[in-house]
């Protein structure tokens, strides 16, 4: 489904703030895995999100989406087929566009841009629909700019937004940090919901561990633009946050000797 | 409508009332209508530039150039019988204008302040090789499209109102239908949001280029209008357009905010009229036609700057209130 082959991407190339941010990294996942991403700051995460979705182009290495080599392919092309959620709720919607409007958008993701009407009756009706799933009360208030919900209804609004073309990838980058615990928990559990429903192939960055053991079905570890573990299977059952937590803050401390030794 | 919102309106209803008993008691009748329509046809610039200011949120300096663009192509097909040809070119030659100015900025990442400058400066020597080298173009006794239209409508009808009405209404109506289209919205989103854009598979760059193009070929049908209207062409005419866009825009945002599509195209019209009010009742009181400009650049500055003096103000008093009550107590 997503295979990276020897991935290689540097920051500030041939400066002293030179950094490796992906080395020589290979992934690949299967359809329909839910892959939790953890990692201590700076190990790639983020990167690797970017990467994929075409945020920053790689040095070297090859990106295969259902076989499509996409490595050329430009962030909005890559677009038609990954939907993708930011950790700032602000970034994932259009504050002074209503919530139909912004539904309407990302609607015709993947088609041509027309001169037709931006929103028909037809895809109220849905957009409705969907809406009174989240149970956020949003279905009422479809003329609202969007600027005017909060965090987590934006996020969750996001969500909806990033999933109603059912898109073959989808990136999840810390989406729950800025919210507060209860809405966190409740933007993930809609996230799981809609996961699931579509079968969507996921690919998920946390720094709650429990969340990335709770949910998916597989979990990898990064350090240093590096696949430091991948679990998954039995491994990953008899997995507690305790032991996940120890090889988390091992990797953290990688990071840290080498600041120190700087 | 609820109470507080009544209240909030009474305020604005004085000015407005206020505004009309004094271009009432100022201007003649002739004065009342030619503002007016005048108003009607800077209604066009305005509209430019709200794309460009307000939906793509970049301010494009392109504009100065393109209405004289819009000007040269106008009067150089009126002046060889071509009216209704004219305006249409001029259309056509402002898209294209600002197509060079979204290129630069897009695909060659020239800053967006630069790059409407460097469009500006190439305008120059464009618009007068367009008009053969001459800084002024009289169409007198060439058939304009309001000579045209003189003789098409009865005898004593307002014409002029008439045609300059008419072609706003028909841009008002085409601007508002494009803002709901599907290609509209992703432009709108684009000034919004560009991340979330991109991620919703929208190129934004194109988005961007199509934006400038809409905005200059506004701004030059303006100047293709306004050219026929007065008959002359002149190659400094565009200078100062940007900013007097700009205040007919924030002028109308104080009537009609900025909330939703119909009242910012309200406010771009209303404003747009309500400028060249103001403009006429100055000149009425003794302003000078060479002082247009440097009025329109303080009507700009002070409205942008309102709200920092009024933040400024509010804290001095504040600080001037809590050291007074240490003093006393």
């Amino acid at each position: 489904m997503l295979k990276l082959y020897d991935v290689n991407i540097t920051f500030n190339k041939n400066t002293v703030n030179e950094r490796k941010a992906l080395s020589d990294f290979n992934l690949n996942i299967e359809k329909g895995d839910f892959v939790t991403v953890i990692g201590s700051n700076g190990a790639g995460k983020s990167t690797l999100m970017n990467v994929v979705c075409g945020t920053y182009g790689v040095d070297s290495g090859h990106i295969y989406l259902d076989d499509r080599d996409i490595t050329r392919l430009k962030e909005y092309q890559r677009a038609k087929i990954i939907g993708r959620l930011f950790q700032d709720p602000l970034k994932g919607t259009a504050p002074n566009m209503t919530i139909e409007e912004n539904l309407g958008l990302a609607y015709g993701r993947g088609k041509k841009r027309t001169l037709a009407f931006g929103i028909s009756k037809k895809d109220i009706v849905l957009f409705r629909e969907k809406l009174a799933k989240l149970g956020l009360g949003l279905e009422d208030r479809m003329k609202t700019p969007v600027g005017l919900l909060s965090g987590g209804q934006r996020q969750a609004l996001t969500l909806m937004m990033a999933t109603i073309v059912t898109p073959k990838l989808l990136l999840l980058d810390e989406h729950t940090a800025a919210l507060d615990p209860k809405t966190a928990g409740k933007v993930m559990e809609i996230t799981d919901r809609i996961v699931k429903e579509n079968n969507i192939t996921t690919l998920m960055i946390t720094h709650n561990i429990q969340n990335a053991l709770d949910y998916g079905n597989r979990t990898i570890v990064l350090s240093q633009g590096r696949l430091l573990m991948d679990i998954k299977g039995d491994d990953r059952k008899n997995m507690t946050t305790e032991k996940l937590m120890k090889l988390y803050s091992s990797s953290a401390n990688d990071v840290m000797t080498d600041k120190m030794l700087l | 409508m609820n109470s507080k919102k009544i209240v909030s309106l009474i305020p604005k209803v004085i000015l407005i009332v206020l505004l009309l008993i004094i271009i009432n008691i100022q201007l003649s009748t002739t004065q009342i209508t030619g503002t007016l329509e005048q108003g009607f046809i800077y209604s066009l610039l305005a509209l430019g530039i709200f794309i460009s200011l307000r939906i793509l949120d970049i301010p494009d300096l392109t504009v100065d150039g393109s209405f004289t663009l819009g000007v040269a192509v106008s009067v150089m097909f009126a002046y060889n019988g071509h009216p209704f040809l004219g305006i249409l070119l001029s259309v056509v030659a402002g898209a294209l204008a600002g197509m060079v100015t979204g290129i630069l900025q897009t695909k060659l990442n020239v800053q967006p302040i630069l790059a409407g400058i460097i469009t500006l400066t190439g305008l120059y020597s464009v618009n007068l090789h367009i008009m053969d080298g001459n800084p002024n173009v009289s169409l007198w006794k060439k058939e304009t499209i309001f000579s045209f239209f003189e003789e098409i409508l009865p005898e004593n009808a307002p014409v002029k109102i008439i045609v300059t009405g008419g072609i706003t209404l028909i841009v008002i109506i085409v601007v508002y239908w494009f803002l709901n289209t599907q290609l509209g919205m992703a432009l709108r989103a684009t000034g919004d949001n560009e991340y979330m854009v991109r991620a919703s598979s929208i190129n934004s760059d194109r988005m961007k280029i199509i934006g400038f193009a809409i905005a200059n070929a506004l701004v030059a049908m303006c100047g293709g209008v306004i050219a026929q209207y007065n008959s002359a062409g002149d190659a400094n005419g565009g200078t100062g357009m940007l900013v007097a866009g700009c205040a007919s825009i924030i002028i109308g945002e104080v009537f009609f905010g900025k909330h939703t599509i119909v009242s910012c195209i309200l406010s771009s019209v209303v404003g747009a009229t309500a400028y060249r009010y103001v403009l006429s009742l100055a000149m009425s009181i003794g302003m000078k036609a060479i002082d247009f400009k440097l009025f329109s650049a303080l009507i700009v500055a002070v409205a942008i700057s309102i709200p920092t003096v009024k933040r400024f103000v509010v804290k001095t008093y504040n600080r001037m209130r809590d050291k007074g009550g240490k003093v006393n107590a």
